[in-house]
């Protein structure tokens, strides 16, 4: 087996969620009822690009501001994660997989696309299963897939694993960095000097999880939710509707993103999740170390866990000095706040995490502000 | 099971025999011509008076053959384009060919194939060449440079440098056909698609451009980085601001949907048989019919204008009536994560 066939879908019915009759009218709509200044944050980098790659910020009025939060899964991996990455790709005979935005997440000291250059074997994939196809391809090596992302990446990995277990694959191995977004929308409630009036919610994190973790928050804190779709009239939708509970006073879950997911989430997706992975505490860049806020693989599936097969002693990972990632993801600072953002810190030559990732906010702020 | 006869040998890059005999039986009948034929250690022709453009580029593609093209027919329209955008005829080529032990010598004949094609569709002529053969594992099967000769007609002053205020932009068809179709067959990234590389000479286009008028300020074929990079390079030499109507830039269905699965931008991938334009705006009308009667620009568009305004940079008007800039891209654009 060479290759996966996969056969791209047409693309009709994403075009009616860009019509530009449709959100102008929305943008209309949101002017007219909007009066009160509003911070609206959105957890999701996907949301960032869309947001940014559209122009959106200009289509609002001024009192109505945008903030990126932690939802870009590269962006908030620690240094550390990354620094245990390279460690393995030093491994005899060990190809690192990976998706792409990881190649030029700064470590400690180098980063994955320069240790490529320096003779390691590190591959881009677009999915588990096409690095676990690699380790079948060639037993004599150990193909080490790095598991980055939320709720709506997991399963698919979570998978791939059983898979592996079922086939007796054993030269593949995950190095697990998975997290989970509930206990850091929490954090971020809690964080005293942040005030944000309304979440955009991720929409596939969501479509996994359904919408009982974003409760507490409407109902502990009154800060209204509403889960999103991707595409520019759903982000807009999302804003309408968050406005519109801000300006009524209200706070509760709306999903906008009807179309794909519903309160109850994805059960079975959740099942395989938590057969492969439980909960460990983790540490996220710029929130710090949140209780139960990672996946790691069960003792059952130990021989797929990379922490387990190697012994990977992890350099001490610090965060650059300067960097205000920490801040942005936290959504206290915007990445022009930062004195490296342009100047030290770019997409040739990042700094912090928040400028390497497609969806990190510096990185969008770089190539798509005006 | 393959006989060694088949493959290419460290014998065919020894300068011997092995190496006269695959000149003889491979390159010489594909590109038949009296400069070649000779086989003398330079060719040595005649030209008409005038300027010249010489340009030189390396072909490393992966993988060799994708759909609608292969890594010849590359070689010769990437250098006849490079000639032509600069508003050159090209004359002449030259081609090198750096081949792996162990390549398939009939993959071998199906790219001097398809470059004999090419060269013919172009009406330019290989007169010079040379093949070395390294050790296998120290190459990738197969790679060439071409460099082209052309001449410049009088008159014409086309540089990236001369793009003026108020210049329409004209772009001849749909971007990104060309690097979708070669990262659809990549390992790893393998998906099924009926979309074709656009690889294509613009050298009849341009002459049927300049025949129009002469006036053209600037030309780009927008290959690596998309039309993007081409844009961003423009707006810098010329020091001049571009604005961009996203609506009116043409992307095929195929590649929307590959770009929105891979997580790229449509901008910034690659073509090889598209031209970008820029053209005073009493010549654009006309200019854009005759890029529109050419069978490789019939979708063509004008895309957006040239600009005083915030020099050195590429904005673009979104469908959705927001604007953003479009920035030169890094290197190779990372797929995303999620």
């Amino acid at each position: 087996m060479d290759r996966v066939p996969r056969t791209i879908p047409p693309m009709e019915y994403v075009d009616q969620y860009r019509d530009p009759g449709r959100i102008q009218h929305l943008v209309a709509h949101i002017r007219k009822i909007s009066r009160k200044p509003v911070k609206l944050m959105e957890v999701c980098g996907t949301h960032t690009v869309t947001i940014f790659r559209n122009g959106i910020r200009d289509l609002l009025p001024d009192h109505v501001s945008l903030i990126s939060g932690p939802g870009c899964p590269v962006c908030v991996t620690p240094i550390d994660g990354v620094d245990r990455a390279i460690v393995l790709s030093q491994e005899k005979g060990v190809i690192i997989a990976t998706f792409g935005d990881m190649l030029r997440v700064p470590g400690s000291e180098t980063s994955l696309l320069e240790q490529r250059a320096e003779g390691a074997d590190v591959r881009i994939v677009y999915s588990a299963y096409d690095a676990l196809l690699m380790a079948q391809r060639d037993m004599s090596r150990h193909v080490v897939f790095l598991g980055v992302g939320f709720e709506a990446t997991a399963p698919t990995i979570a998978a791939v694993i059983q898979r592996a277990r079922e086939a007796q694959i054993d030269n593949f191995t995950v190095l697990s960095m998975h997290k989970v977004l509930p206990p850091a929308l929490k954090a971020l409630v809690h964080t005293p000097e942040l005030e944000i009036n309304g979440f955009i919610c991720p929409g596939h994190v969501s479509t996994i999880i359904g919408t009982d973790a974003y409760v507490p928050i409407v109902r502990d804190f009154g800060v209204p939710c509403v889960v999103a779709g991707f595409e520019p009239l759903d982000v807009l939708q999302a804003i309408g509707l968050l406005v519109r509970q801000i300006e009524r006073g209200e706070a509760s879950v709306q999903i906008q993103y009807r179309r794909v997911v519903s309160p109850d989430g994805n059960p079975k997706a959740r099942a395989l999740m938590e057969d492969v992975f439980e909960p460990c505490d983790s540490i996220w860049r710029g929130l710090g170390l949140l209780p139960a806020s990672g996946l790691k693989l069960t003792p059952d599936y130990g021989r797929f866990d990379a922490e387990r097969r190697f012994d990977i002693t992890p350099v001490d990972g610090r965060e650059p000095s300067g960097c205000i990632c920490g801040d942005i993801l936290r959504g206290l600072k915007r990445p022009p706040d930062c004195t490296l953002f342009r100047t030290a810190c770019t997409p040739e030559s990042p700094v912090g995490a928040c400028m390497v990732s497609s969806e990190g906010a510096c990185a969008a702020y770089y190539k798509y502000s005006t | 099971m393959r006989g060694k006869r088949d493959r290419i040998t460290l014998d065919h890059g020894g300068g011997g025999r092995a190496s006269r005999e695959l000149i003889r039986s491979y390159f010489l009948p594909r590109f038949a011509n009296p400069f070649l034929e000779k086989m003398d250690d330079s060719a040595v022709v005649d030209i008409p008076s005038g300027r010249l453009a010489m340009t030189t580029d390396c072909y490393v593609v992966d993988p060799i053959f994708f759909p609608g093209g292969d890594i010849g027919m590359l070689a010769v329209n990437g250098t006849v384009n490079d000639l032509s955008v600069q508003g050159a005829q090209p004359l002449f080529l030259s081609a090198a060919f750096i081949l792996e032990e162990g390549f398939e010598l009939a993959d071998l004949e199906r790219i001097l194939v398809s470059m004999a094609r090419a060269s013919e569709e172009a009406n330019v002529s290989i007169i010079a060449g040379d093949t070395k053969v390294v050790p296998k594992g120290k190459g990738d099967k197969i790679y060439i440079n071409t460099t082209g000769v052309g001449l410049v007609q009088d008159g014409l002053d086309i540089s990236g440098s001369n793009a003026k205020v108020l210049d329409k932009v004209i772009l001849s068809g749909p971007i990104g056909d060309h690097g979708i179709a070669v990262l659809s067959q990549r390992e790893g990234l393998a998906f099924d698609t009926d979309l074709r590389s656009d690889c294509a000479p613009l050298n009849h286009m341009v002459e049927e451009i300049l025949a129009v008028t002469r006036e053209i300020h600037a030309m780009r074929d927008p290959t690596r980085g998309g039309v993007a990079a081409s844009l961003n390079e423009i707006a810098g030499q010329s020091k001049v601001g571009i604005v961009l109507m996203e609506g009116a830039i043409r992307v095929k269905d195929e590649v929307k949907s590959a770009c929105e699965i891979l997580g790229l931008d449509p901008l910034y991938v690659a073509n090889e048989g598209k031209l970008i334009v820029f053209v005073p705006p009493e010549h654009a009308s006309h200019v854009l019919t005759a890029v529109r009667q050419n069978h490789h620009g019939g979708d063509a568009q004008i895309i957006g204008e040239v600009v005083a305004d915030h020099p050195g940079r590429v904005v673009m008007r979104t469908t959705v009536g927001g604007t953003r800039i479009v920035d030169m891209p890094l290197g190779e654009q990372l797929p995303r994560i999620c």
